[in-house]
């Protein structure tokens, strides 16, 4: 695992560079929105590695559930954690893009409520490991909590999108995939997979970070049963 | 006969039970005693099916405790500390819920009798909240023998009785026994324990430090064993 | 006994306990009242906002007074350890899910039936043509709210936090319930088309059943140990 992470770093760290070279310079500027927009290539693919981590999340959450590995336990802890980061980072990036943009803080559009929904959820989700302790009863709560919040997304999302055509307001962020120029779709893939690669390296540091401090409990324990 | 095969039990990086190994015939009475911490509880709770162990494994007439966990509900019978009992039910009311749950057949006829063997049949339909203790723990037998199991496992029952309401349980226990059931109690009361074992274990921090019939001892050797025993932190 | 006779038994004795403390329902009742009550405060009597916002607060008077009610529900069991003489009786974990979900449905449906009254008198409503429609949606979220409650109230139990942490676990996971519901308590209001109502009522099935058959699978790992 180490290996890994050490390669993965430098990997992020090579397209990290490369990524804001193709987010600043590379991409042109928006017309219309002008410089601000630039922070819709941060904004977006936070928000898809905040739905592949509650994703993971999810599965091995029921994978801990049926096989009782507490390493898929940890998977499910770790990468909540990446993901309600990730998701903070949407939410902070949204506003900031749409004062100027739109002249307002926040909308009430689907996709935006139900990612704060989301961060509830998932908020949820690390305050009751933190008030279940480390016993094995926190893992099974949690994955039981995980497994119900996840199928809950879809029909938030669903709801809140059934909500908001009965009230018709303007479509903020309708089409924003659309009509975007080459050269600044291209710097949004690139950012997409700089951001994917982020997640990957940020989950292997955390799972590493908690078998370290595993480790250092069995050494305690096995000190302990010596001392005995 | 119930088998346990080398049974751990950890929350977390704690072990409450490294390792116990125990065979225990069928209609013997099995007296646990052992320092608090030493993991009688856990034993009890695991054995109740309640709690499910770490490694290791039961077995009860050669089948396994966890795979047929609710057919072993059905013969086992549980009494604690805490009664099982809720406050704002009366005493029959008590009994019917329980009679439910385990699908008695003519329940009304079986509650009465269970009742009038503890003798609070006249007590039937007042709340459990108006109880005395010793009151409470005698519903309580009548709850945990109501479906009739042969298996009886009983947690610290003498705590917070008055001296007369330990001598009607134990009254109650010789009686059980008498009718061959296998019984489990678990207590740190050495008095009582020994009074009725045929058997006695000692644990200590999470293992069997100690398993001997009663026929191989008087009480006073055993209490200088059993300090011994609990001193060496289960070495000997 | 059959395995519908002993999940009526749970609910039953639910019932007759409440029946004698009457702790929860009391308690329940007197929060709603108070919501109502408090929020009428906000608006100008008689002002238009007052009929706007009226199907919010009644929906935030049924959720909290619901809250209330299910973290009592596992809270009383635990007290005297009558929890573990429930999972020590050879009963599926599914039974009790399914038992402890009911009689929380008809706590949260007795409360909500008793505060209606007042709050059509306070707020002036006039839902005498739609009562049987607000009935339908009054049960649905609840079943909807009750079932996701169940297992989290029975999860909340066992933290350190008891009673703060349930209201952060549930209320996210059932905005589509409050959500459907205001909106449907909203359209029948404003006598709209009975389509509009009906799309909300859509999802507030769909939301009851999936999630009665989830939180029904998941209970026996919240409550083995």
């Amino acid at each position: 695992m180490e290996r890994w992470t050490k390669w993965l770093g430098l990997l992020l760290l090579v397209g990290m560079i490369l990524n804001l070279y193709f987010i600043f310079i590379y991409a042109p500027i928006e017309k219309t929105m002008g410089i601000v927009q630039k922070i819709f290539y941060f904004h977006v693919p936070s928000a898809f590695a905040a739905f592949l981590a509650f994703f993971v999340v999810a599965l091995f959450s029921v994978a801990f559930l049926m096989k009782r590995n507490y390493f898929y336990d940890r998977i499910s802890y770790a990468s909540a954690e990446i993901g309600v980061m990730f998701t903070t980072i949407v939410l902070v990036t949204g506003p900031i893009w749409a004062k100027p943009a739109w002249n307002t803080w926040w909308s009430w559009d689907p996709r935006l409520t139900t990612t704060l929904i989301l961060w509830f959820i998932y908020i949820g989700y690390l305050v009751l490991r933190d008030f279940t302790g480390e016993d094995e009863r926190g893992a099974r709560f949690a994955a039981v909590f995980a497994i119900v919040g996840f199928v809950d997304v879809p029909i938030v999302y669903f709801s809140i999108r059934w909500w908001r055509t009965i009230h018709p307001q303007p479509v903020l962020m309708g089409g924003e995939g659309s009509g975007l120029a080459p050269k600044m779709l291209f710097a949004l893939m690139f950012s997409l997979a700089v951001f994917l690669i982020l997640y990957f390296y940020l989950l292997l540091t955390r799972l590493r970070l908690e078998k370290a401090r595993m480790d250092v409990n069995e050494m305690k324990k096995a000190i302990a049963l010596q001392e005995q | 006969m119930i088998v346990v095969k080398n049974l751990t039990k950890s929350f977390g990086t704690q072990y409450a039970l490294r390792g116990i190994h125990l065979e225990i015939q069928e209609g013997t009475f099995l007296s646990i005693f052992g320092p608090n911490g030493a993991g009688k509880t856990t034993f009890i709770r695991i054995l109740s099916t309640l709690s499910r162990p770490s490694t290791g494994e039961i077995l009860i007439d050669g089948k396994k405790l966890q795979d047929h966990a609710e057919s072993f509900r059905q013969r086992i019978g549980v009494i604690g500390h805490s009664t099982f009992l809720y406050d704002e039910l009366t005493a029959y009311e008590n009994l019917q819920f329980y009679a439910r749950l385990y699908s008695i057949p003519d329940a009304k006829a079986r509650i009465h009798q269970a009742l009038e063997e503890v003798g609070l049949k006249a007590r039937a339909d007042d709340f459990v909240r108006t109880f005395s203790r010793g009151m409470q723990q005698r519903l309580s037998i009548a709850r945990a023998m109501l479906h009739q199991p042969d298996i009886l496992l009983l947690d610290e029952p003498f705590t917070g009785l008055d001296q007369h309401a330990s001598f009607m349980l134990m009254h109650w226990l010789k009686e059980l026994k008498n009718e061959k059931r296998t019984i489990l109690l678990v207590t740190h009361d050495l008095t009582h324990g020994l009074e009725l074992a045929e058997h006695v274990a000692i644990f200590v921090r999470g293992k069997v430090a100690y398993f001997e019939h009663t026929d191989h001892f008087d009480e006073s050797e055993f209490q200088n064993h059993y300090h011994k025993v609990v001193a060496a932190g289960g070495a000997a | 006994m059959n395995y519908l006779g002993k999940i009526l038994a749970i609910a039953y004795k639910d019932l007759l306990h409440e029946y004698r403390s009457r702790e929860t329902i009391t308690t329940m009742m007197i929060f709603s009242f108070l919501v109502v009550v408090i929020f009428n405060f906000t608006f100008d009597p008689g002002s238009s906002y007052a009929l706007e916002a009226a199907p919010g607060i009644i929906w935030v008077a049924f959720t909290f007074s619901g809250m209330l009610g299910l973290n009592r529900s596992f809270i009383y069991e635990i007290d005297k350890g009558c929890f573990h003489g429930l999972l020590l009786s050879p009963v599926d974990r599914g039974a009790i899910y399914l038992g402890k979900m009911i009689g929380n449905i008809i706590f949260m449906t007795i409360v909500e039936l008793l505060t209606l009254p007042l709050f059509i008198v306070l707020f002036n409503l006039q839902f005498s043509n739609y009562l049987l429609q607000l009935l339908v949606i009054i049960v649905l979220a609840t079943i909807g709210f009750a079932a996701v409650g169940t297992l989290f109230s029975a999860i909340a139990v066992n933290t350190k936090a008891r009673e703060i942490m349930l209201p952060i676990l549930l209320f996210p996971v059932v905005v589509p319930v409050i959500l459907s519901a205001v909106n449907a308590t909203g359209s029948l209001l404003r006598s709209d088309d009975w389509s509009q109502v009906f799309a909300w009522i859509r999802i507030l099935l769909a939301f009851d059943v999936i999630f009665v058959a989830i939180c029904y699978a998941t209970f026996e790992y919240v409550v083995e140990e």
